[in-house]
């Protein structure tokens, strides 16, 4: 339980706590201490990265994440053009088979604004919610938020960019997500007007790629612009409440990234590729407080830290499936 | 990059603070500028699909998912773009391009909307209330000059679709492909979905009353109580009596009179304000 709160006190923008090495349990203050003595196997580390380094390795899990992500978002288009009603509606909301589906920030939005809720929406709610929760909450976000897979791309081009010194990286208060968020569901209660839906990057993406561009995307556009030269992926880490909704719904969730401190060798590879570094704080040299723990809520599973560790100190984890993943 | 002063730690905390107040209030700022198309009263002229609840309440409750306009066999509804604002992703029917011609008999937009923006209670076309339809040019009316039509009422290119319940009852035919000749044009009352309806309501009562001797039941709405347009003799100043258009009760603004309407531009158009402003979604 401690542990959930902590989680959602960083997802809401607070800093990691930093457990002091003497409240450690015993076993892990001694492998903290004895880290570095494995001097072979720290070399052997070395080399595995200095080849990786050189043999660009392939990233198989964000391929495939890429490749589920276009592949919803393209069951959404085509079901619609091939009239196949698979998936009909666009990501706000929508029907998979006939089954309801909304999402839970534009539902919210509504519900605020609205003031009113009729049984198909709360159906729709409450399937995401269930949904969401047993996939990890935030994974909405890297294997189906169309905006995001933009946003990985315009990362992509901010790293080369600010390697040559043509970009920079402003870091902003996580906190702002999270007034913007209040600030958002205050503004759908008090002017009764779906405030965020007009700006928000995920409607706007889907519904042009369903229904076709449209003047949205100018928006949409700058947004990268602002992330490609001034700072890496800003919309997703400070600004959208999509991404603290989902948050909140994957605190509890079965579905995590799982750390084990005893493989860990402290290379700092998983948060040089991590959308949200905070939750791999405890992956910093004598940070862990425990043996083993599972990230943080704002994780979106996106499992390129995965990939990334070179020592398999990171793996997917679902409660409850025990060794079947 | 020019080399940065060192900042103490306090110093970054309490820039980056800063920094996100700025990129919070320029959120924020961006997002409430969405109000000014509603404020300026820019969207109230926007015919809605049937079934939608006052415009402010409907804004509210829409939330932009686009399943009534994949439903729509005519593809009469469209989701308005960003410069709408607030109304950003909410359809809206182009009439004069597309027109709601009930094609689909049942609704089924209002059937699709998951929110209840389209009021879930509404089932036949006769509760609609999406408009009235005005006549702005009766000079201009070929009826009123006691003129004739003759060939496609919006030329050969036009991409619109009607029932042409008598060729196909369940496919909706382009316009372009259906040419008329009429002696005195009336396209406005012979397409108006709600005088074919009562048409036919008609049809089927006696139908019913000659072969089985019986009369047929019907729900409240599902034949449309009222008329909702025909031609009217009208004396003008110069004593010339002459036919014109009349719009009457039963009009539910469908715009199928504005899309078919061969004069350039349409002398007959609909105007949603009214009902935008003062409709619960439905006549009761």
């Amino acid at each position: 339980m401690s542990g959930v709160i902590e989680s959602l006190r960083v997802l809401f923008g607070g800093d990691p706590k930093r457990v002091p090495k003497k409240e450690m349990p015993e076993e892990v203050r001694q492998l903290h201490a004895h880290k570095f003595s494995d001097k072979e196997r720290i070399e052997a580390i070395r080399i595995e990265l200095a080849h990786k380094e050189k043999h660009k390795m392939p990233e198989k899990k964000r391929r495939l994440r890429w490749a589920v992500l276009i592949a919803v978002n393209l069951l959404f288009v085509l079901s619609y053009h091939f009239d196949i009603q698979l998936l009909e509606g666009a990501l706000t909301a929508s029907r998979f088979m006939g089954f309801h589906m909304a999402d839970l920030n534009s539902a919210l939005q509504v519900m605020l604004a609205f003031k009113e809720v009729v049984i198909n929406l709360l159906i729709g709610t409450t399937t995401v919610f269930v949904l969401w929760w047993l996939l990890g909450g935030r994974t909405f976000c890297s294997w189906v938020c169309p905006y995001h897979l933009l946003a990985e791309w315009a990362e992509m081009l901010h790293e080369k960019l600010r390697a040559k010194g043509w970009a920079m990286d402003i870091q902003f208060d996580r906190r702002a997500r999270t007034w913007l968020w209040i600030l958002f569901a205050v503004l759908a209660f008090a002017t009764g007007y779906t405030v965020y839906e007009w700006i928000s990057p995920t409607g706007i993406v889907s519904r042009a790629l369903i229904y076709g561009p449209g003047v949205a995307l100018v928006w949409v556009g700058l947004l990268l612009l602002f992330e490609i030269f001034f700072s890496r992926r800003a919309w997703c880490r400070y600004a959208c409440p999509i991404g603290l909704t989902y948050g909140i719904v994957g605190a509890t969730s079965p579905f995590t990234v799982h750390y084990k401190l005893e493989n860990c060798y402290h290379e700092g590879e998983c948060r040089k590729v991590c959308l949200v570094p905070h939750v791999l704080d405890l992956t910093i040299k004598g940070r862990a407080p425990a043996l083993e723990q599972e990230v943080g809520a704002d994780c979106t599973r996106c499992l390129r830290c995965v990939d990334a560790c070179p020592t398999g100190a990171l793996t997917i984890r679902y409660k409850g499936l025990g060794g079947l993943i | 990059m020019a080399q940065k002063k060192r900042m103490t730690p306090q110093q970054r905390a309490r820039r980056r603070f800063l920094n996100s107040i700025l990129l919070s209030a320029g959120v924020a700022g961006v997002s409430l500028l969405g109000f000014a198309p509603v404020a300026a009263k820019k969207l109230d002229h926007r015919l809605r699909p049937p079934g939608a609840l006052r415009e402010k309440e409907f804004l509210a409750a829409c939330i932009k998912c686009g399943q009534c306009v994949q439903v729509c066999p005519v593809e009469a509804i469209k989701l308005a773009d960003f410069l709408d604002g607030f109304g950003n992703g909410v359809p809206y029917i182009e009439a004069r391009e597309q027109a709601c011609d009930f094609s689909c008999d049942g609704l089924q937009c209002v059937l699709a909307c998951p929110t209840g923006a389209l009021i879930h209670e509404i089932a036949f076309p006769s509760q609609v209330d999406a408009g009235v339809a005005k006549v702005v040019a009766p000079e201009k009316c070929l009826a009123a000059q006691g003129k004739g039509f003759k060939g496609l009422a919006r030329g050969a290119d036009f991409k619109g679709k009607l029932r042409y319940a008598e060729i196909d009852r369940w496919h909706p035919q382009p316009v372009a492909s259906h040419p008329y000749d009429l002696e005195l044009c009336d396209l406005c009352v012979r397409q108006c979905p709600i005088e074919l309806q009562i048409a036919q309501c008609a049809q089927e009562d006696e139908k019913k009353r000659n072969e089985l001797g019986l009369v047929a039941k019907r729900q409240p709405g599902e034949c449309p109580p009222r008329h909702a347009i025909e031609l009217r003799l009208v004396e003008s100043n110069d004593g010339v009596k002459r036919m014109v258009p009349a719009i009457l009760e039963g009009c539910v603004g469908c715009g199928v009179c504005e899309m078919i309407c061969p004069v350039e531009p349409s002398v007959i158009v609909i105007d949603p304000t009214e009902s935008r402003e003062k409709s619960r979604g439905m006549r009761t």
